[in-house]
């Protein structure tokens, strides 16, 4: 009978004890950030869209071969000393290597931002943009080289040229490739 | 009776006045309803420490609006197999069984519906159509769910009836009267002459208090049960019957069943308000008091009672049925038998 009566009150009282703390709970600041308003500032280190800083990109691959699942596509082409049209780096140094392609396929990219440690000169980068969803996958295809089509085609022809000249003395092709791969080791110092 | 309906001194006896009397109830359900709609979900929000709705209209509160126009959109569906008739019967009972209460709560001295000397019978008796009708919805959805929810929910609304009837009994014991008008009557003067506190009368009545606050309470508890709000929604608990009695229905007639438990809602209130709050009486004696500023006392005061059914529903979690009917059978009824013997017992010697 005591037991009985003890279950009735702290039924009651623990009704009155819940009513009390979710009144409370009333006058809380809420947490709702009301999104396309008020914005979350995200951490500096958040890994959303990737960026590529054309100037500072030498076209290595590192970070072609990084990827884990293949969405960097790159494609290279060598500046030949006779092209009047050259390029700078960020720090001064000549260009060596045309980019004619580099696109990133975010539908595949997984933000495991291995591609941005493994690029020797910071070009590729995770920037704080996360609203770029789009309805069609193909917009989802970026594109980062700087070239036009027309720019890429004369530069392949400019290389074709270097070769062919390059060819008839091939005695001689030996002592160029020797030549290019302390310029090739230079790059990887600076 | 005398002046209990200020519109039968404006106009007269005609069918236009009583047509107005007959809608005045239901564009104040409307207009609640939406109002009640809005508070169920800021205050959930707020609980929850959201902010709920706000993004129609100013902080949200267009929200009810809009959802009753998108329910006005949305597909009437009936099922193939279902008892046509009754399950297109059903929304209209329930709303109707609801509305029918209406009738005898009195808004202020000068304004009720219907002034009939047994309006406490009047709303038991007129309280179970609403159970008729859920058992209808439940029954012609030919769907296990819904059948499932309307046994419960009549279950529970008759074994939550017993209790809530002692309760209501004590007060009209001590107050000798079933007209919820006269027992408004009575109440006049300051809060203590309410009848949570006793009702009126000499210092002697402080024995009475502690029953009449445990009957209020006990009242309460039942009115929570019989309008299948939580903690007492297992008639419509999601969890294991999907909607309850409700599953089959789509638009407008789901939006009827959400209306009809909001108007219930209210017409328990305005019962707890009426027969334990002091009705349309103000509770700082002449302060206020008149035949319009109770208009405003007792929606003020059944509105709060409503927003601590919202306040309750967003606190507890449901009950098992078994404990259900524990609370029901073997709680509520004996301590209402206790205070409705005491209650009498008092009265008797006084």
């Amino acid at each position: 009978m005591i037991q009985y009566f003890k279950n009735v009150w702290s039924g009651l009282s623990s009704t009155f004890l819940g009513m009390y703390i979710t009144f409370k709970h009333l006058f809380v600041k809420k947490v709702t950030i009301q999104y396309p308003d008020q914005r979350f500032t995200l951490p500096d280190n958040a890994r959303n869209r990737l960026k590529l800083e054309m100037e500072r990109c030498n076209g290595c691959n590192s970070c072609v071969v990084a990827c884990p699942v293949n969405c960097i596509t790159l494609e290279t082409v060598r500046v030949s000393p006779e092209d009047p049209h050259q390029e700078v780096h960020h720090n001064g140094n000549p260009r060596k290597m045309w980019v004619t392609r580099y696109e990133i396929d975010f539908a595949k990219c997984c933000y495991c931002g291995l591609c941005t440690q493994a690029c020797p000169s910071d070009a590729i980068q995770h920037t704080q943009e996360y609203e770029y969803s789009s309805y069609k996958r193909e917009d989802l295809y970026y594109k980062f080289q700087t070239l036009s089509p027309d720019q890429v085609a004369e530069k392949h022809r400019m290389y074709a040229e270097l070769k062919a000249k390059d060819k008839p003395a091939k005695a001689e092709g030996a002592t160029e490739e020797k030549k290019a791969k302390p310029e090739e080791k230079k790059e990887k110092e600076q | 009776m005398e002046n209990t309906n200020f519109l039968w001194d404006l106009m007269g006896k005609n069918i236009w006045s009583v047509l107005l009397v007959i809608s005045l109830p239901l564009m104040f359900v409307l207009v609640y309803a939406l109002i009640a709609i809005l508070a169920e979900l800021k205050i959930s929000a707020w609980i929850q420490e959201r902010l709920g709705p706000m993004r129609t209209g100013p902080w949200g509160i267009l929200q009810p609006v809009a959802e009753v126009v998108k329910l006005i959109q949305k597909e009437d569906i009936t099922p193939d197999q279902s008892s046509k008739l009754l399950y297109n019967l059903a929304p209209f009972i329930i709303f109707t069984g609801a509305y029918a209460a209406f009738a005898v709560i009195p808004f202020s001295e000068a304004f009720v519906p219907s002034g009939i000397d047994v309006g406490l019978f009047y709303v038991f008796a007129i309280g179970s159509i609403s159970a008729m009708g859920i058992v209808m919805g439940g029954w012609a959805s030919n769907n296990k769910y819904s059948l499932m929810g309307a046994m419960r929910a009549v279950s529970q609304l008759i074994s939550y009836e017993i209790p809530a009837a002692f309760a209501v009994l004590s007060v009209v014991v001590l107050a000798s009267s079933m007209n919820m008008q006269e027992i408004s009557k009575m109440q006049t003067g300051w809060f203590w002459n309410w009848f949570i506190f006793g009702g009126p009368g000499s210092i002697s009545k402080i024995w009475v208090i502690p029953f009449t606050v445990g009957l209020t309470l006990i009242y309460f508890i039942s009115s929570l049960a019989e309008t299948n709000r939580v903690p007492f929604d297992i008639p419509e608990g999601e969890s294991e019957l999907v909607a309850g009695f409700h599953t089959e229905y789509s638009g407008m007639k789901f939006a009827m069943f959400f209306f009809a438990e909001y108007a219930n809602m209210f017409v328990v209130a305005a019962i707890l308000t009426t027969i334990f709050l002091g009705g349309w009486n103000s509770p700082f004696g002449d302060f206020m008091q008149g035949p319009w500023w109770g208009v405003f006392w007792f929606i003020a005061k059944s509105f709060s009672v409503v927003l601590v059914q919202i306040w309750i529903r967003w606190t507890l979690p449901r009950f098992r049925v078994d404990q259900l009917m524990y609370v029901g059978w073997k709680v509520l009824l004996p301590l209402s038998f206790v205070c409705f013997i005491a209650i009498s017992l008092f009265v008797m010697l006084k």
